[in-house]
């Protein structure tokens, strides 16, 4: 039980490492950051002053995703920026990780925080961004601690702050901890915390590089995107394309959790086949059965095994299979899990972090728990596995945020996947799997 | 009422440094830390310490209550000496967490959402904490993560929290 205690095997996370590549959980200093060859990209664009849109231009043939869940490319994004807005602007890093099955950034962040700091000065430098806030999940504090020391580590080395290693560019960044609300992770939500408020996502259009933190321009990315850019600027864009696959450049970090013998955090190619992932995982515990997998996190439509086994770890592919890489959690389900059982306790966990502010979220998500929850519990009707997918169709796609969308995709892939145990589930008032967790 | 009179000057010292993150007409983005350090110090927040933090903050005190209700780990009522909130999302659940709760409740004699008789432990069922790979995980007090909690090490964490 649990992840190895650093100090770990330098090669932990896999061979093809890249952000992760050498990190033993102890060697997270700036000294030891900077000997495995850390902030050479951030030195590389002062001294040489590369043009900002050249960086811009790297990014975008690099074919980097955003590693937050919805996979947007990066390039793209930062070019939305409006870099001669003579205003105030902010550069935004997402490592509200909550979502279940994701544990990633955390541990980018407690053994390798400096090259997330790193691409966040190469991202504020190409976006001409002054200002820069690090949103950090609540119930991580000791990882919180750790940022703000590495933080002051490199603000001490002038990689952080005013005319940066002598040069003209001043960027300055700062940590804030969440205080438990998955709904921070939407990335408007978590414009509203960090503005003191209640975190309810906001309406878009206007989207955050017109109308972002303090209504300035804002570019916010999750953790593991920024971490992939140092390499990016050292490597060239076309090595981290080569590195995954047309359209899915790079490498991932995959959270492998639930029924493997090691639970953990893999960095592999994009592209890599499922089998393998499963493979550096120690397979599945106690030599059982793979039933079945949710392969993006707790929100994207699980599938089942003989279709993952054929699957490639990569959006493209993940998508023709009919789910979707999401934030890169893979949850990993063995013969003896009902399928009914788990369901319910995503659905109760979408209820339970609705922000309330959309009706069909707020009182669908409800009604799609307290459905479940009778079918679980032998009170389940004939009629019910179709108003399940009713009122998840009334959900998907009628809220301002994708957390209703969130609540719905697993409760009809459930159901496609799995409708005979559902239906036994309603017909015989028992479980076809004879024990659960 | 003033601020100092409520808390302690290390904890508004705290809250100085918090507020100092943020553009000068922006202190309210400094709420959610201030109310987290004023957590710390006594130990949940009454109305009259977030009437404090409103004020020191210079914030309307029901924009000061929207947060604190908001977010789960601001604790509006007295808790525990000890509050444990333990993840049973599904990750978790595939991985012991199930039990590691059972086995809370059962050694406490409580359900989630209550504290002990000698007002020493409170038990929260938590969602995910982000860091499933270690399950079962539960968070003490809000800032210390224990991980890989078998039965002996939940044994060895209430003796040590008693
Ligand atoms: C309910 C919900 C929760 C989310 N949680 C996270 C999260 O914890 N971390 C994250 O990076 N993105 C999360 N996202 C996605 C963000 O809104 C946003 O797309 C992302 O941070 C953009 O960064 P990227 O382009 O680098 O992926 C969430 C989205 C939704 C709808
Ligand atoms: S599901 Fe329990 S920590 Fe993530």
């Amino acid at each position: 039980m649990g992840l190895p205690v650093a100090p770990f095997a330098g090669d932990m996370y896999g061979p093809d490492a890249v952000i992760m590549k050498g990190i033993t959980g102890a060697n997270w200093r700036l000294q030891d950051y900077l000997s495995r060859g850390g902030y050479s990209a951030l030195k590389k664009i002062l001294s040489e002053k590369i043009p900002p849109e050249q960086v811009v231009a790297e990014l975008k043939k690099s074919a980097l995703r955003g590693r937050g869940g919805a996979g947007f490319p990066t390039g793209l994004k930062w070019s939305f920026m409006p870099r001669q807005y003579p205003g105030a602007k902010y550069l935004v890093c997402n490592s509200d990780e909550g979502e279940p099955g994701t544990f990633k950034d955390r541990d980018i962040m407690r053994y390798n925080p400096h090259i997330l700091i790193e691409g966040m000065a190469i991202g504020a430098y190409a976006m001409g961004i002054p200002v820069g806030y690090n949103y950090i999940h609540g119930e991580i504090w000791d990882v919180f601690e750790r940022m703000e020391e590495a933080l002051a580590e490199a603000r001490a080395a002038s990689f952080i702050g005013k005319k940066i290693l002598g040069s003209e560019f001043n960027f300055e960044l700062h940590n804030h901890h969440g205080w438990g609300a998955y709904i921070c992770g939407e990335e408007t939500a978590l414009l509203e915390s960090l503005e003191g408020k209640k975190g309810q996502p906001r309406f878009k259009p206007p989207f955050p590089a017109s109308f972002g933190l303090y209504g300035k321009p804002t570019t916010i990315n999750n953790t593991e995107t920024f971490a992939a850019v140092p390499w990016i600027i050292n490597n060239g864009g076309d090595a981290f394309l080569a590195l995954g696959k047309p359209n899915n450049g790079g490498t991932k970090i995959f959270s492998v959790s639930g029924d493997v013998a090691r639970p953990g955090n893999y960095e592999v190619k994009l592209g890599t086949p499922f089998a393998k992932l499963l493979e550096m995982a120690g397979g599945m515990r106690d030599g059982k059965k793979l039933k079945a997998v949710i392969p993006g996190g707790s929100s994207m439509p699980v599938l089942p095994a003989d279709i993952m086994m054929a699957t490639d770890m990569d959006y493209d592919s993940i998508a023709k299979a009919g789910s979707m890489l999401g934030s890169g959690a893979v949850i990993v389900m063995d013969e003896t899990r009902c399928m009914v059982k788990s369901l319910l306790r995503l659905s109760y966990f979408y209820y339970e972090e609705s922000c309330g502010q959309c009706t069909p979220c707020r009182e669908g998500t409800g009604w799609l728990y307290r459905m479940v929850d009778r079918i679980e519990h032998g009170k389940g009707k004939p009629e019910d596995l179709d108003l399940l997918n009713s009122v998840a169709d009334n959900i998907q796609g009628r809220t301002i945020c994708a957390l209703g969308d969130a609540a719905a995709m697993p409760v009809r892939a459930f159901i496609k996947h799995y409708r005979d145990e559902f239906q036994h589930h309603i017909d015989h008032k028992q479980c076809v799997v004879p024990t659960y967790i | 009422m003033s601020a100092s009179s409520v808390l302690s000057a290390a904890s508004l010292a705290r809250i100085d440094q918090a507020v100092a993150k943020y553009p000068p007409d922006q202190k309210r983005s400094a709420v959610m830390a201030a109310l987290t350090i004023a957590q710390d110090e006594k130990g949940w927040l009454s109305t009259e310490t977030m009437d404090c933090i409103a004020q020191y903050l210079e914030m309307a005190p029901v924009a000061v209550y929207e947060v604190a209700t908001f977010y789960t780990m601001y604790d509006r009522k007295p808790v525990g000496k000890c509050k444990l909130a333990i993840c049973t999302n599904l990750p978790c659940a595939l991985q012991g967490a199930t039990v590691a709760a059972a086995y809370l409740k059962q050694k406490l004699g409580i359900e989630f959402g209550e504290t002990t008789a000698d007002g020493a432990f409170t038990l929260k069922e938590a969602e995910c904490l982000g860091a499933c790979g270690d399950a079962p995980v539960l968070l003490v007090n809000n800032k210390r993560m224990a991980c890989a909690m078998s039965p002996d090490k939940l044994d060895k964490l209430i003796e040590e929290m008693k």
